[in-house]
């Protein structure tokens, strides 16, 4: 565990402050001094997510992917900080930006790239796509595209893990857009009603497609929900690994022995577009000039600046990564294009249990 | 074997799910108070504790979405509706999420979630207390629909959709509540085998309906037959997978069809059974037209008189069936 008391949120403070100014945070990261044997392979998951999209964002833009990606690359760090405190029978959900969430749980990167394409032999069969993603072996219990659906989903495999009682968790990944929905007040005011241990994730990266937060709410700061719902929060830099664990293990470690939701508001940025693999257009609307001081604020560099920093990465070690990480999605696509797609009774024969 | 009403059939239905199995639990409104669901539900919680009968918040959507996500880990919930028309607040969970996640996750995830619904009608209650809306839900492939017309479907059909691997919807009417039938224990039924059922056989009309319209049927049946007009009366029991077999060979012998739906005409059921039993026979195997009996085409209405010509009742169907088989009116008592 993180041995690091993170930062509460403050009831009072609606607004992101220095969190949503992009020429803030691009300093390497401070460190915990004990526990931090875990970050180089976090480092290692977040550059696998990262070559994943980067892959798979080419593909769509050659044509060769066909179903809609939305692409994470730049807010890995949300996916991996969360999983720290996580083991293969809590129960994880996500939402259609969740090839980050898959990996980051441990999912396989043939059975991805195998999914994208509609194979057989992909995480849901072929019969989902980049937006339908599971991996129960690991945890992740489904990811889906209806805005904010998996969040009253997640607090039912919170109720079913407190029946259980072995101290098991469920997480809900969702984005700011998702705070507009019902569903989610609904679900937050039930999971603090029934004392269920679901931690709800907001990645705010202040667009929900072409719409910036600050043309959506009064307010940028979606942790200040949790308060309203009498749900402890945190709200951190979403783009710090190492601050995303520490409220993730506070949070699980809490939750696993006295059941009850958690917040957590992980504030980032996507590099991309909402869908596809654009990252100068949106939707058709252009974004504004924010990108490039963004991308400074790396979740990635700012990992590996630190680990060298301490001495416990060499200077070489981004660069090696990258290649083996490449190779090894390369490998993957490869063989995926060379699997079967589902069988023509497919079609019909997964549509209920067993025989009709 | 013992005489039950439906309703009290329908608890024995929750009394052998929770005694025998417990996986199974149940959750939503109202479920501690003594009317929301009649006599369905009495004391349930004092007998399996409320950490199994789960009163809930007024979220109609998120108390779906739990019951969902629980039944993907290991349990099996009956989530509680008292009124269709506040279950449309959930119908993202029931048609987009629970109706295909098995599908869209590659066959292999079971769903075992029932979402009960109860038909609420009558009694001055108006146009959103009233709906019905099965023909919507029965359009979805992926959700099985049960609507039981007697108390032992009501208490046997329940147990089945409860321990199904896949989504069901079953919906039940509080007029039929008070209807009793003598019974034996239990049945632990597969709902996968499951489907219409012939339940009173003649030679010149089928009378095809579902839940209150079955009984509906039957009743109807009964006053033709002392009138010397014999039907067949088929009880539809599960609207989604559709299996209209049995509809279809009636008519092959009766060459006549009335469907009797409390629901609305266009792309209503009774025009799904018309339509799949024209499909299935060829030209000339009809006598006459087949005939839909259903709602008129407004919202219930709540003033007495208004809501009194609204309804379909038995008369309505013994003078529908009478003009199909061509009997004049004067020769009947």
């Amino acid at each position: 565990m993180v041995a690091r008391t993170s930062p509460r949120y403050d009831a009072a403070d609606t607004d992101l402050g220095a969190l949503a100014d992009p020429a803030r945070f691009h300093e390497s990261l401070t460190l915990p001094l004990e526990d931090r044997g875990w970050l180089t392979g976090a480092l290692r998951t977040m550059m696998l997510a990262r070559a994943c999209e980067e892959r798979i964002g080419d593909m769509v833009t050659s044509g060769k992917i066909r179903c809609p990606c939305h692409l994470a690359i730049g807010q890995e760090a949300a996916a991996v900080g969360v999983a720290r405190p996580l083991r293969a029978s809590d129960r994880v959900f996500g939402a259609h930006r969740s090839h980050a969430h898959y990996i980051a749980l441990g999912g396989s990167v043939r059975k991805l790239m195998a999914e994208v394409l509609g194979r057989d032999t992909g995480a849901s069969r072929g019969m989902g796509g980049s937006m339908h993603l599971i991996d129960r072996e690991h945890g992740l219990h489904g990811t889906v595209p209806i805005v904010g659906a998996t969040i009253p989903i997640a607090v039912g495999a919170a109720l079913a893990a407190k029946m259980d009682g072995r101290g098991d968790v469920a997480v809900s990944f969702f984005g700011d857009g998702a705070t507009e929905e019902g569903g989610f007040h609904e679900s937050m005011n039930l999971a603090a009603a029934l004392k269920v241990p679901v931690l709800f994730v907001a990645e705010n990266n202040m667009f929900s497609s072409h719409l910036h937060i600050s043309l959506r709410q009064p307010h940028a700061s979606v942790a200040r929900y949790a308060v309203a719902h009498d749900v402890p929060a945190w709200r951190v830099d979403g783009n710090d690994v190492v601050a995303v664990a520490a409220a993730a293990c506070e949070a699980v470690a809490r939750m696993r022995v006295e059941p009850g939701p958690a917040f957590i508001e992980a504030v980032t940025y996507r590099w991309r577009g909402h869908v596809g693999a654009r990252d100068d257009e949106d939707v058709g609307v252009s974004r504004g000039g924010d990108l490039p001081a963004w991308r400074q604020r790396d979740p990635v560099r700012r990992l590996f600046e630190a680990l060298v920093a301490v001495g416990d990465a060499d200077t070489g070690l981004l660069g090696r990564l990258e290649a083996e990480l490449k190779a090894e999605v390369e490998a993957a696509w490869a063989q995926a294009q060379g699997d079967p797609f589902p069988a023509p009774d497919a079609l019909l024969a997964r549509v209920y249990g067993g025989a009709r | 074997m013992a005489v039950r009403s439906y309703g009290v059939a329908i608890r024995d239905g929750f009394e052998h799910l929770m005694t025998e199995h417990r996986e199974v639990f149940t959750i939503g409104q109202g479920l501690w108070s003594p009317w929301y669901v009649g006599s369905t539900m009495t004391d349930l919680e004092k007998q399996f504790g409320k950490a199994r009968v789960i009163d809930t918040p007024v979220s109609e959507l998120a108390t779906t979405g739990a019951a969902l996500g629980a039944a993907l880990c290991g349990y099996r919930p009956i989530v509680i509706h008292p009124r269709v028309d506040f279950m449309l607040l959930a119908v993202d969970q029931i048609v987009t999420q629970a109706a295909k996640w098995r599908y869209m996750f590659g066959g292999d995830v079971n769903v075992p979630l029932t979402v009960r619904a109860i038909i609420n009608r009558g009694g001055e209650q108006g146009a959103q207390h009233s709906q019905s809306l099965h023909a919507w839900f029965a359009h979805i492939p992926g959700l099985r629909v049960v609507m039981p017309a007697t108390a032992r479907d009501a208490r046997d059909l329940l147990i089945a959709s409860a321990l199904c691997d896949d989504p069901v919807l079953y919906i039940d009417d509080r007029w039929l509540y008070g209807v009793e039938e003598e019974i034996g224990s239990p049945v632990e039924l597969d709902l996968r085998l499951e489907g219409p059922r012939l339940v009173r056989e003649g030679a010149e009309l089928t009378l095809v309906g579902a839940g209150h319209s079955a009984w509906l049927c039957t009743e109807a049946a009964r006053s033709l037959a002392e009138n010397g007009v014999s039907c067949d009366v088929i009880d539809v029991r599960v609207l989604n997978p559709f299996d209209a077999r049995l509809i279809v060979d009636s008519v092959r012998r009766t060459g006549r069809l009335l469907a009797v739906d409390g629901d609305w005409t266009t792309c209503g059921f009774a025009g799904e059974v018309i339509a799949s039993v024209v499909e299935a026979l060829p030209p000339g195997a009809l006598r006459a037209s087949p005939r839909r009996l259903t709602l008129p085409e407004a919202p219930a209405p709540t003033s007495a008189p208004l809501e009194r010509s609204y309804y379909t009742n038995v008369a309505d169907v013994v003078t529908a069936a009478r003009q199909l088989v061509g009997v004049p009116g004067d020769s009947w008592e």
